[in-house]
């Protein structure tokens, strides 16, 4: 392969340098904090706790509400606070990420609520997020099958690369850039993130999903240490 | 994903789709028919109808001049909007949009907008100043299942089919007046989409309606062919079940073979 230059330096398989920490809103059930280089994103968990209003309930399993949002200076040009279309829809997919790790149908009639918000958005602001959440689940003792990890696979070009940065995405050359979010189940070959924004040939999937699986033992690691260090204190 | 069949019918289903058979005799890979027409309304820049089986699907395209984005002075704006109104199903409701009617247009957006069929920097009227918006306005009139899929259709058969508008003196948009300048596209970039389906093992194409709500999860792709290749624009997983990292793998031979066929149904309308 041609020798490809990231701007930071990276190899194509280097994640950003990453930092975990459990126990960041001492008010929260469980939190967490995750961030991929200049991304940040924390993750509170309240609940499981009655729903309200009752006709929300589910009687047979408790319902995950995820609220993920950026902070309004987390970007250049300054988010309008309150909920957007980009929001929502993120917010969804980190439900369906997180739940089938989940046993929901433990608290019936019950919502656990997780509240995502991003500091510092440098790209990656979702899959962050999803690695914050899934510690602040475990760490909020949640009965869970195991971790969820989530990475955005990139492409510059023609090269698929992991963890790209805004700088990255902004790649306009030859096909350009391509952002492909996943997550999954971290021992496990089942994906519960799967979104792609860009311009990549189908033959490359294969490989931006091996390139995710190795990145998600990373990051899992990650995530262990943390809520092994916060369980101590 | 959704609550409206039984789950005695799921199972039935579920079964059936395992064994590659479907309700209405299709195979798990096979379209319904789809056919296109124009001409919804002649006060758009261009509309078009799309039904597949028995879903029908309407686009319009309109073009307003606004000023540029900051972060794009030299490029004409992109928008999709649209609702899933009460009219196409008694599962619409009126009110705020639930998700289902969010997803609809941003999907159709990502899947036009990532595969650059829109050249947006020949819609500049004065860089900085003046450019024109190309609004996609999408609506479901009968929801029978994989509205993506059609909506995608429409959304692509419309743009191809949309005139200019002209302007006037005064610097207005001349709806009246229309050129006869198409909007510039790339003609041979032609993007459509596929869904998958997934229920138990089977993975499936074009649901009906009570196939799509038997449905434990759905993987959305919006792609183009670029010479022998199959260039994914956009993708998007919805529903709580995961897809494993082969069904991933399998969508993406299968969504290359889907395009195909769907491009011969509809070359020679578009």
């Amino acid at each position: 392969m041609v020798a490809f230059k990231r701007p930071d330096g990276r190899k194509i398989t280097d994640l950003r340098p990453m930092t975990a920490k459990v126990g960041v809103v001492p008010n929260a059930d469980g939190s967490a904090l995750f961030a991929f280089g200049d991304t940040i994103a924390i993750a509170a968990v309240y609940g499981p706790r009655l729903l309200h209003p009752q006709h929300m309930q589910d009687p047979k399993q408790a319902v995950l509400r995820v609220n993920y949002d950026l902070l309004s200076f987390s970007v250049y040009e300054r988010k309008k606070p309150g909920p957007s279309r980009r929001s929502q829809e993120i917010s969804k997919m980190t439900e369906y990420a997180l739940s089938p790790v989940l046993d929901l149908k433990e608290f019936p009639n019950t919502v656990i609520d997780v509240q995502i918000y991003i500091l510092q958005a440098d790209a990656g602001t979702r899959t962050a997020g999803i690695n914050a959440a899934s510690m602040a689940l475990a760490h909020a003792g949640l009965p869970m099958k195991d971790l969820v990890c989530s990475v955005a696979i990139g492409k510059q070009d023609t090269t698929v690369v992991v963890d790209l940065t805004k700088e990255e995405e902004d790649f306009h050359e030859g096909e350009g850039a391509t952002d492909f979010p996943l997550a999954k189940i971290a021992n496990s070959d089942q994906f519960t993130l799967v979104q792609l924004d860009g311009n990549i040939s189908t033959d490359l999937i294969p490989a931006a999903i091996q390139l995710a699986n190795d990145a998600c033992a990373e990051i899992y690691e990650v995530q262990k240490k943390a809520l092994k260090e916060g369980a101590l204190q | 994903m959704g609550m409206g069949i039984s789950k005695n019918t799921q199972e039935a289903m579920k079964t059936l789709l395992e064994q590659g058979k479907r309700f209405d005799g299709r195979k798990c890979v096979d379209y319904r028919d789809i056919s296109v027409t124009y001409n919804v309304s002649n006060a758009a820049e261009g509309s078009a109808r799309v039904m597949m089986g028995k879903t029908e699907v309407i686009a319009g395209v309109k073009l307003t001049l606004d000023k540029p984005y900051p972060d794009s002075p030299d490029k004409g704006n992109l928008m999709v909007s649209g609702d899933l109104l009460p009219l196409a199903s008694p599962r619409y409701e009126v009110g705020p949009p639930k998700f289902d009617a969010i997803e609809l247009p941003r999907l159709v957006d990502r899947s036009i907008r990532e595969s650059h069929v829109i050249e947006l920097d020949k819609l500049v009227v004065k860089a900085g100043e003046k450019v024109w918006t190309v609004i996609i306005d999408i609506y479901p009139i009968n929801d029978d299942g994989n509205l993506v899929d059609a909506a995608v259709c429409a959304a692509i058969a419309a743009l191809r089919q949309a005139k200019m508008p002209g302007i006037t003196e005064a610097g207005f948009p001349d709806y009246k007046n229309r050129t006869k300048q198409g909007l510039p596209l790339a003609k041979e970039v032609i993007p459509l989409s596929v869904t998958i389906f997934k229920l138990g093992n089977a993975l499936f194409v074009d649901p009906t309606r009570e196939e799509a709500e038997a449905a434990e999860v759905k993987c959305n792709f919006g792609l183009t062919k670029q010479g022998k290749k199959y260039m994914v624009h956009s993708t998007q997983k919805t529903g709580a079940k995961p897809f494993t990292q082969k069904e991933l793998e399998t969508s993406a031979v299968l969504i290359g073979e889907k395009y195909d066929e769907l491009y011969d149904k509809l070359k020679k309308v578009l």
